[in-house]
């Protein structure tokens, strides 16, 4: 896994969900890029919002300043990042799924393999298997 | 035998679910998966088990099998499952694709087909997910006037929001027109030969299935290198951008330009509303939105909108969404003489709420219209006066084709082929192989194909883009057509075994397909793939035969002999020496 260079920090934004089309080729393309074919190691959903007509819902890890998954994480095993989001260490985490229900976004994917979150590493990998520039990197204050 | 394994073994995971008991059980098929790679090639196996050929397709005994294959959740454009099953409306091998959701969700549920067999009492809805099936009562679904409510209750209702299939019949089914559909995902149907009618004789309402798992590969590097090309061609191909831009609706003006536009029961091959019913009318004037199936980044998928005000109520409207394709505007559009945009939406939207194909549906009412005009027929049978282009009596037909108030629908819900053959018309009974005409008048190639592709499709064989081809040049000689149009099919047998969207042919040459494996762990050569789709189609063909399929009985309606084609009147004597050539080639491929 390549780190993000801690100068130029980034998170993943929804530039726009009415542009997404549903194909789903972010959710493939993270989980190829973290493991396999298939979309169990996805950190991304889409999902329509109740009949595709009426559009997608694009559910990505906002990097939270403030992360409601992080609060109540009872291992500490999400640890706060410089700039927003969080870190999981897979070594404290219990699968508890605690974080899972506490994202009001519902953004914390489930890994039914490992028993634990997929979390976003704002890698980008996502962004350029997006055809119709639904998905974007965007850097964020480090502060 | 082949020494192919699989790396995923979920994918030679085969459900069978037996309607009549209630029950299930899941057998592991790796030598079929990895000698046949899936979705065609494996459910032409499995039925071939299964059924037995003398069944009626309406009775519980027949059998429905869903298949999807290697490349499915694997790569770009696989996405796509294959049904077969006996057909109602032919009698013969039903074989229907479909898009939506349902290919990548039936892998992700852990399995690579379904089989289905028996029939429920009472109607039931299939739930297929964490590795199990629950049957659920569908008797209060059960005679619900729209598919889309299905959809809506099912959503709610179900698990696997967003990576699921709720595959669902509508009243025709229910009511055993032997051309219903399917419906997936509202937008997307097994639409062609009559599986909605063989639920519907099941009493089976609708399958949800989803699930979300891990696809196991050989080579990650090798299949993330792959798989980046392919998107890429995918993307930037041009034949992609044009059904991205406007979809398969682009087709109506370059089709009406050079006079391969069947129109008004193929009376003419150009329709002077083709402007107005063209993929650009339809984007500047009534597009909503456009969306994928799963794991396809093209998204053809063109969705119009209408909005209509309540008569009694000012500043009330209704804002309804209806898919549209070339196929559905050809059928319930220019077959019918319909050139009014909005009307013709409506048409399309009743067909879809009732869960009818769209092609059949327009055939029978082009036909019934001509039929009545001709005096074959009075209104005692038609209940209402067809006219070309009054979409409004369209409507009302196509309830009464549900519905079936009197013998002439009742007759009508069986097909063109059976209609004809009480009422009269023939001639002009634009029917292959008892399936209804696609939408293509562009030569010998469309008709030959349509007679001789094993599904009786546009799709078998492509004739229809052979023809296209070649337009202002010298036509081939009818041996050259038929081995061009063979040759086809049984590499599209690879593709629909894979299985990936014909419309990404052009990306999935056999060099691709061979190098997209490997990093699979599949190790194929090009030969080998063709091989395999020669053999995938003998297959197929024996199964056919095994059906009742006769090859004397290939025979074009006339219709299709009278009205000129692009290049010009399409000559009997051609068609019958391409015919001949054909019999004698395939009874050579039977015996090899």
């Amino acid at each position: 896994m390549s780190t993000v260079p801690e100068t130029k920090l980034k998170r993943l934004v929804v530039v726009d969900p009415d542009l997404c089309v549903g194909c789903m080729s972010c959710m493939f393309a993270c989980s190829r890029r973290y493991a396999d074919a298939g979309l169990g190691y996805t950190a991304i959903h889409v999902r329509s919002v109740g009949g595709v007509e009426r559009g997608f819902s694009v559910i990505v890890c906002r990097a939270c300043k403030d992360p409601s998954c992080a609060k109540v994480c009872p291992t500490k095993a999400l640890l706060l990042r410089r700039g927003g989001g969080v870190i999981l260490n897979p070594n404290l985490c219990i699968g508890c799924g605690n974080c899972r229900n506490a994202c009001p976004f519902g953004a914390v994917q489930w890994n039914v393999y490992l028993n634990k979150p997929v979390i976003c590493t704002y890698c980008g990998y996502c962004v350029d298997f997006c055809p119709y520039g639904v998905l974007a990197l965007e850097e964020v204050d480090s502060g | 035998m082949s020494a192919r394994a699989l790396i995923d073994e979920a994918l030679s995971k085969v459900l069978y679910v037996d309607l009549t008991r209630k029950t299930f059980w899941v057998k592991s098929r790796p030598e079929l998966f990895a000698r046949y790679l899936g979705g065609t090639g494996v459910a032409t196996q499995l039925l071939k088990e299964e059924l037995n050929p003398e069944v009626d397709p309406l009775s519980p005994e027949n059998v429905v099998v869903l298949a999807v294959g290697v490349f499915t959740g694997v790569y770009p454009t696989a996405s796509k499952v294959v049904a077969m099953f006996k057909s109602p409306l032919t009698g013969n091998l039903g074989e229907s694709h479909a898009g939506g959701r349902a290919p990548v969700a039936m892998r992700m549920a852990g399995f690579g087909a379904i089989v289905i067999k028996g029939g429920s009492e009472s109607p039931v809805y299939l739930s297929i997910h964490d590795g199990r099936v629950e049957f659920k009562d569908a008797s209060a679904l059960w005679g619900v006037r729209s598919s889309l409510t299905i959809g809506k209750v099912l959503r709610e209702r179900e698990p696997w929001p967003g990576l699921r299939s709720i595959m669902r019949i509508g009243r025709a089914g229910e009511m055993l027109v032997r051309y219903a559909s399917v419906i997936l995902e509202t937008y997307r149907h097994f639409g062609r030969l009559g599986l909605g009618a063989v639920w519907g004789a099941k009493k089976l309402k609708a399958i949800v299935v989803g699930g979300k798992r891990d696809i196991p590969v050989a080579d990650i590097s090798g299949y993330r290198k792959v798989y980046k090309e392919l998107f890429d061609e995918i993307t930037k191909s041009p034949a992609m951008q044009k059904y991205h831009d406007l979809g398969t609706p682009v087709n109506v003006l370059p089709l009406n330009k050079i006079g391969g536009l069947p129109t008004r029961n193929l009376t003419s091959n150009v329709f002077e509303g083709a402007e107005e019913v063209s993929g650009e009318a339809f984007a500047e004037y009534s597009l909503a939105r456009r969306v994928a199936c799963a794991h396809c980044p093209v998204a053809c998928i063109h969705i119009a909108v209408i909005r209509e005000r309540y008569p009694h109520e000012k500043y009330f409207y209704t804002t309804r969404y209806i898919g549209y394709d070339y196929e559905p505007i050809y059928a319930l559009g220019t077959m019918l003489g319909i050139k009014d945009r909005e009307g013709l939406l409506r048409l399309i939207e009743e067909v879809d709420v009732v869960g009818l194909d769209a092609m059949s549906t327009g055939v029978a009412l082009a036909w019934t219209t001509e039929a009545f005009k001709k005096g074959l027929i009075s209104e005692k049978d038609t209940i209402v006066r067809p006219e070309w282009g009054d979409w409004k009596t369209y409507i009302e037909m196509v309830k009464y084709l549900v519905t079936q108030p009197n013998n002439f629908y009742k007759t009508l819900a069986m097909g063109v082929k059976k209609a004809s053959e009480v009422y009269g018309g023939t001639e002009f009974a634009l029917v292959f192989g008892g399936n209804e005409m696609p939408g293509y008048h562009t030569g010998p190639g469309a008709h030959i194909g349509y007679l001789i592709g094993l599904r009786h499709s546009h799709l078998d064989n492509a004739g229809y883009s052979i023809d296209q081809k070649y337009v202002g040049k010298e036509y081939p000689q009818p041996r050259k057509l038929i081995d061009e149009l063979v040759e086809e099919e049984a590499w599209r047998q690879v593709l629909s075994s894979l299985v990936v969207c014909f419309f990404s042919r052009g990306v999935y040459k056999p060099s691709t397909v061979s190098r997209a494996l490997e990093p699979l762990g599949l190790k194929m050569s090009e030969e080998e793939l063709r091989k395999l789709g020669t053999e995938i189609y003998k297959e197929k063909l024996k199964l056919k035969l095994r059906l009742g399929y006769r090859l004397e009985d290939l025979k074009p309606p006339k219709r299709v002999f009278e009205t000129p084609s692009p290049f010009g009147n399409i000559s009997e004597d051609y068609v019958r020496e391409a015919l001949n050539y054909y019999k004698e080639k395939i009874l050579n491929l039977l015996s090899t």
